[in-house]
């Protein structure tokens, strides 16, 4: 069986939209196109990947106006559809904006953009996105942004924390949620969340910039390698890398 | 012709770090009776249309569809006339 067909959608300052597409075409080995913002056609992708970088310059808000182009219309109704969206650090911000994840990020607490290498905790494995993951498993996967602050009210956080939609949380190395370990202030340390019905997910971290082992790390492709097992595509897996290089460390609890 | 100007501000419940920084520096020049810094926006729409009313209706829109994002930021909005021909 072949596996899901993935849709990058470029915005005017997207720019992780390549890094993505490289991932999924040539390291997944899976049909994957990229998605003009002015289009309105998915061209029968099955996951929507919003990519990172600056989309419209990061006006007004992150992700306030990319929300409004023609191809998000599409994205929207395809997500309340039940399609599969997946939102990397500013494509977070829009799925947040456009109301398909709950919640907003705003500007950092430390007040500076931060490019790091952070931990991330797997809260819940068996997810469409944390499949091939263990629950308490330990990720490497790099930040880069100046917005990645999560917030909500109470009862968002409530709901979110009661159904298992936190899905990647900002640890230490030993897996400990310390707020010294928390790059940008995110309310309980938060770093991916998704929807309700477990469809939508959005994450500041970036998996694409760590997939390919040629750049030392390749813990972000357990989340693009469970996308492609959930939908059933085992064949497409065998184009994977080698995972063996895998930097992940277990949970010391 | 209308002038709507639109006040933004992070919520009160929200902590806002860009104010906190500049209270900090404020409080460094010497300034110490300043107690509180919150950072906003300020957007300026020029509506044309009849009534005030209206104006006012068609700015609150424009807040509660884009200007503003309701899960972090409160907005205020105040509606003058323009002078003709301004």
């Amino acid at each position: 069986m072949t596996g899901p067909k993935f849709g990058v959608v470029v915005f005017p300052g997207s720019n992780c939209d390549h890094d993505a597409y490289h991932v999924l075409k040539h390291l997944c080995g899976q049909d994957t196109v990229f998605l003009w913002h002015k289009d309105s056609s998915l061209q029968s992708s099955d996951v929507i990947i919003l990519p990172g970088g600056f989309s419209y310059g990061d006006y007004l808000r992150c992700g306030a106006i990319a929300r409004f182009s023609p191809i998000m219309k599409e994205v929207v109704s395809f997500a309340r559809r039940g399609g599969v969206v997946v939102g990397i650090c500013n494509g977070f911000q829009i799925l947040c904006e456009a109301g398909l994840l709950p919640g907003a990020l705003m500007r950092n607490d430390c007040l500076t953009f931060v490019c790091a290498d952070v931990r991330l905790r797997v809260e819940r494995a068996g997810t469409r996105f944390t499949g091939d993951c263990r629950e308490g498993e330990i990720l490497t996967i790099p930040v880069a942004h100046g917005e990645g602050n999560y917030r909500a009210d109470e009862d968002t956080l409530r709901r979110l924390e009661g159904n298992g939609q936190v899905l990647f949380r900002y640890c230490d190395t030993s897996g400990n949620r310390s707020p010294e370990a928390n790059p940008n202030g995110s309310m309980s340390n938060i770093a991916g969340i998704m929807n309700e019905s477990g469809t939508v997910m959005g994450m500041m971290p970036h998996p694409e910039r760590a997939s390919d082992p040629l750049l030392g790390c390749t813990d972000g492709m357990k989340i693009f390698a469970s996308l492609i097992r959930s939908f059933g595509a085992e064949a497409a897996l065998s184009a994977m890398p080698d995972r063996g290089r895998s930097t992940a460390v277990s949970a010391q609890t | 012709m209308f002038r709507a100007s639109i006040n933004i501000t992070l919520r009160s419940s929200i902590l806002d770090p860009q104010g906190k920084a500049v209270h900090h520096a404020l409080g460094n020049l010497g300034l110490h009776a300043v107690e509180e810094v919150r950072i906003g926006k300020l957007i300026e729409l020029r509506i044309n249309c009849r009534t005030e009313q209206e104006a006012k209706t068609i700015a609150e829109e424009a807040c509660r569809k884009l200007l503003a994002n309701p899960v972090m930021e409160d907005f205020t909005c105040t509606i003058a006339r323009e002078a003709e021909g301004a």
